[in-house]
């Protein structure tokens, strides 16, 4: 075998050719053998490719400097570091990172499961109160009274079906 | 509810009645969930922590479901308690492990634990003996959506539940049971079975997850992708999974019975020798003996009543257990005298194996 396969994590030989299916696509690992037990590849208690694809595929640099999380100061090192994001906000932040990430880790990169329909129409009844006193306001300002009046009138029957709570930011 | 009253209590996992299925011992689904706007536990500062923690946890203990059941910080747990709550599945050693903040908020039939400030700000969890994936399901969503009333949830239209490893995010979801396999075991071939569900994109773990052993021959098998599939859809997928090496495990027995019935015997009837007369055992050993009694109930070895009792034993051998029981703290030799001394007084009462049913 003149041209045999290095391992992946380490480039010695590889020995072990590990092919597993995630959601109908194909993932190739090859490995040396002392990578394989070091990575339970032989152990029944518990092996799987995708953790270590993830482990893998943060081990390069990450492309580019994608700077800080604007919202939590949160880096590409730390997350090279941890595997774990600083907030939810990262998400949108580090997502050019993210996206390749997500279509080996996972078997599709969009959401189809639950919603959290409450919580959605909480924000929205919000957004709609804020919206309707920012017209209020405007109203008042250019005398246009009549609007103002209608305007209260709703904002008096929206802050009735709700407690007026304010959402957290996403 | 205080912390001893619970340990003390009758628990799901510990006093339920003879579970319907033979081979899937318990059924398991969580919910990663975070607070929106906050950072997550292992960025946030430990005030911030504290704050999101008194937040959640007053959120989760007015809920229904948690009603007259205990909440606590970990802070104010000793070890030896911790270690209980860890051996009956119902908090992780990573929530053990963690440094200020972290809370845990378990219902009175200690079936819905929530874990506060683990990797997530809440990993909602529901735990029931046998395979119940449906009920499972049911009783973990009305939960979720119960809270949803009370907390904004990090969530994003695209990509779902935003949780702090993108392993877990989309739906937040993990299933899993527990599974006991000893005829897998016991013909080798529970590493082909192990390769084939790891190929279906699914792993596989020891009793205690991450990095434990497969003592007692039981593996927690579970979902291992949560994005880009419904949460229905990730149970049904598992579920098929699971009912085939269910299939595979009572292949592998009545392969065993027909091949070498005395083989099978021998161990099943060495193994209630030592059970009832054995003075030195370690958990590893006894949960492998244990293992074998199951196995012989399941092949009417014994009487079916009596599994209950060695489901309970698997939970009760361990080290936390042992030493709670004996109300105090001993190293490991002296666990390993109480331990057999309790398994012989709880063997005594049990009935002798009689192998003319199955085996012959």
């Amino acid at each position: 075998m003149a041209n045999s396969l290095k391992c992946d994590l380490c480039s010695k030989p590889a020995t072990v050719h590990l092919t597993q299916i995630v959601n109908s696509k194909i993932h190739k690992v090859d490995l040396c053998e002392a990578c394989a037990q070091a990575k339970g590849v032989t152990d029944p208690s518990g092996f799987s490719l995708a953790d270590m694809l993830l482990k893998a595929s943060l081990n390069p640099e990450p492309t580019g400097d994608a700077g800080k999380c604007s919202a939590c100061g949160f880096t590409t090192q730390d997350f090279k570091k941890n595997g774990r994001f600083g907030c939810p906000s990262c998400y949108e932040h580090f997502s050019k990172m993210l996206e390749p990430m997500l279509d080996t880790m996972h078997k599709g990169s969009s959401h189809t499961g639950k919603i959290p329909q409450r919580a959605i129409a909480r924000k929205s009844l919000y957004e709609r109160l804020t919206q309707l006193e920012t017209e209020l306001d405007q109203a008042i300002k250019s005398e246009r009274y009549e609007d103002a009046a209608r305007y209260r009138d709703e904002l008096t029957q929206v802050r009735q079906s709700t407690s007026g709570k304010p959402p957290a930011e996403t | 509810m205080k912390i001893n009253e619970l340990i003390d209590s009758h628990s799901e996992l510990t006093d339920t009645a003879a579970s319907k299925s033979a081979v899937v011992l318990m059924t398991r689904i969580r919910l990663a969930r975070n607070l929106a706007g906050q950072p997550f536990p292992g960025w946030a500062k430990e005030a911030q922590k504290r704050d999101i923690r008194d937040q959640c946890m007053q959120a989760v203990a007015a809920l229904p479901q948690m009603k007259r059941g205990l909440a606590i910080p970990v802070e104010t747990l000793d070890d030896l308690q911790k270690q209980i709550l860890v051996e009956r599945h119902l908090i992780s050693r990573e929530l053990c492990h963690s440094k200020a903040g972290a809370g845990i908020v378990i219902s009175k039939d200690q079936s819905c634990v929530v874990m506060v400030n683990e990797e997530d700000h809440l990993r909602i969890q529901v735990l029931r003996a046998g395979f119940q994936f449906k009920k499972v399901w049911s009783t973990i969503n009305a939960l979720d959506t119960n809270l949803e009333e009370h907390i904004d949830f990090a969530f994003n239209p695209r990509l779902g539940y935003l949780s702090a490893c993108p392993t877990n995010l989309g739906t937040g979801i993990r299933a899993s049971a527990m599974m006991h396999l000893p005829a897998l075991v016991i013909s080798g071939q529970m590493e082909k079975v192990v390769r084939a569900v790891n190929q279906l994109g699914m792993a596989v773990r020891g009793l205690f997850g991450e990095g434990s052993d497969a003592s007692g021959s039981i593996f927690q098998i579970s979902n291992q992708t949560t994005l880009g599939e419904s949460e229905e859809g990730i149970i049904k997928h598992l579920h098929g999974v699971l009912n085939t090496i269910i299939e595979q495990e009572l292949n592998a027995r009545q392969k065993l019975l027909e091949t070498d019935p005395n083989k099978l015997s021998d161990k099943i009837g060495r193994a209630f020798g030592i059970l009832q007369n054995g003075y030195l055992l370690n958990s590893g050993e006894a949960m492998n003996l244990l293992s074998l009694i199951r196995l012989g109930i399941d092949l009417d070895v014994f009487p079916d009543t009596q599994r209950a009792v060695v489901d309970r034993l698997f939970i009760e051998c361990q080290p936390g257990h042992v030493q709670h029981a004996a109300k105090g703290a001993f190293d490991p030799a002296q666990r390993d005298v109480l331990r057999a001394a309790r398994l012989r007084s709880e063997f005594a009462k049990l009935t002798h194996p009689d192998f003319t049913r199955s085996i012959k």
